[in-house]
């Protein structure tokens, strides 16, 4: 087993249990790759890639951008805000015209659900999901993954809380995918209105008490609310979300056990953790970030030598 | 499928003797030398030296670092399979000092060149060598020659050759194979 069953990463639905352990087996080796004085490797000198973002993003984009320049890709930076979907052409379109130019992966967000596995359907370059509307978000899922499994040695076994706005967070979504596929258990958190009616048939279960969530947890993921998503209101104030599930130092420590605390960012200082709690020792959100490049250098790695 | 025996575990023992005091008489006490083998299996050679020098030769201290190849290859994508890497361990700093890259089989020359290029991302080195313990010669592709050669051996591209050793497979020997 040393290739990806997939040859386009859409979402972790559609990975295996080997698949995420090859991946991060790769990763390993390119966490030390990027820890070197020169951090940069010559396997990708034949590959050209595309980031095409219909959607805002600053972690991400540059996360991939980087991890593509780690592996001596060619990257070409696509924002849609500056270009011709504003005049109206259609998304097969724009696509087809940047692998005109030979280009052989795209790592595309885009805000609706599941324009990734549209475009694979369409189009003969490797896709990278890198965030499509409230659907998933693979590589988040991975590298929060492969945190946990740094951190604590394994993700099987583990108890794992997301909490915040579930229902429009493609990272919950993935998040679920991948801990049930390694073997661990999860629980979601949040306010009644932003949890899914039909969550439990994910086989994640629902607290809506924060502290009974985190007494049972080894590792809490803290969630944004998605206001650009919000389209009428789930709940009264931000003050009292913050109330009921905002972490700080307080709660934390007043706790049966010290437990990990992660969130994907961008971070609502205040709102879902406090500054103080973001930037304790329990904190493995920057770890995350520094992942983030090595995992996405894994996947563009196996996805590109898949292609012919 | 055919295999003869190339050398026994007693041969493999004397030419890793007389490899040891051939570093030995260009290096001395290895106060500026490092030795690097190539994975997944010069680091076995690498090893072996390492103790060779250290405990019959009374050498006090020698680097040994392990270097992967894989993400400098230059068969990416021209195999049916994906490269699959292994762990690079080089502790130490290369800059300035002299480094012997060790594998087992020097064959084409392509994993040197790929080793010559990875080991730049660990420094200048003031000079690099090569240690192979099997040298197939006739069968390169790049201008690339060992430093020291524990065997030559003429074989065929359909044949392979296999080292094993006592630490991984069990037993020390070397087989030349016909598929």
């Amino acid at each position: 087993m040393s290739e990806l069953s997939v040859n386009h990463l859409l979402g972790i639905k559609y990975l295996d249990e080997k698949d995420i352990q090859l991946i991060f087996e790769t990763a390993d080796h390119f966490k030390e790759v990027i820890n070197r004085s020169i951090k940069k490797v010559p396997s990708l000198r034949d590959i050209t890639i595309a980031n095409i973002f219909f959607e805002n993003s600053t972690r991400t984009k540059l996360s991939f951008e980087l991890a593509e320049k780690r592996l001596s890709a060619d990257v070409i930076n696509f924002s849609a805000g500056q270009s011709s979907v504003r005049k109206g052409e259609t998304l097969i379109d724009t696509v087809n015209n940047i692998l005109s130019m030979k280009v052989d992966m795209v790592v595309m967000r885009h805000p609706n659900p599941g324009a990734g596995i549209f475009l694979s359907k369409h189009v003969s370059a490797s896709i990278v999901n890198a965030g499509d509307g409230a659907h998933e978000h693979p590589t988040q899922a991975l590298l929060d993954s492969f945190s946990i499994r740094e951190k604590l040695g394994d993700v099987a076994g583990k108890k794992v809380v997301i909490v915040g706005d579930i229902m429009h967070s493609r990272v919950a979504l993935s998040n679920i995918f991948a801990l049930k596929l390694q073997g661990a258990q999860v629980k979601v958190c949040g306010p009644k209105t932003l949890i899914p009616k039909h969550i439990d048939s994910l086989g994640v279960a629902v607290e809506t008490n924060l502290r009974k969530a985190l007494n049972w947890c080894d590792v809490a993921n803290m969630l944004r609310i998605q206001n650009e998503r919000l389209d009428i209101s789930y709940f009264p104030t931000t003050r009292e979300y913050t109330q009921q599930f905002g972490v700080n130092k307080a709660l934390l420590d007043s706790l049966d056990k010290e437990i990990v605390i992660m969130h994907p960012g961008p971070i609502n200082r205040g709102v879902e953790i406090t500054s103080d709690v973001a930037d304790s020792k329990q904190s493995i959100i920057l770890n995350q970030v520094e992942n983030g490049v090595a995992i996405r250098m894994a996947v563009i790695y196996l996805l590109a030598s898949k292609i012919k | 499928m055919s295999q003869k025996v190339l050398l026994s575990s007693k041969e493999i023992n004397i030419i890793l003797h007389r490899l040891a005091c051939q570093l030995l008489e260009n290096h001395l006490d290895f106060s500026n030398t490092v030795l690097i083998g190539i994975q997944p299996r010069g680091t076995f050679v690498a090893e072996r030296l390492r103790k060779i020098l250290q405990e019959e030769y009374g050498v006090k201290h020698i680097d040994v670092g392990f270097l992967d190849i894989t993400f400098y290859r230059d068969d990416f994508r021209r195999g049916e399979k994906t490269l699959e890497a292994t762990q690079t361990k080089i502790d130490f700093l290369v800059e300035d000092q002299k480094v012997v890259l060790i594998d087992d089989v020097l064959y084409t020359g392509r994993s040197i060149r790929a080793a010559l290029t990875a080991i730049q991302s660990f420094g200048r080195p003031s000079e690099i060598e090569l240690l192979t313990l099997i040298d197939r010669r006739f069968s390169r592709h790049l201008p690339i020659q060992p430093n020291y050669r524990g065997r030559q051996v003429d074989a065929i591209n359909e044949e392979k050759v296999k080292v094993m050793w006592v630490e991984n497979d069990g037993k020390d020997v070397i087989y030349l194979i016909n598929k």
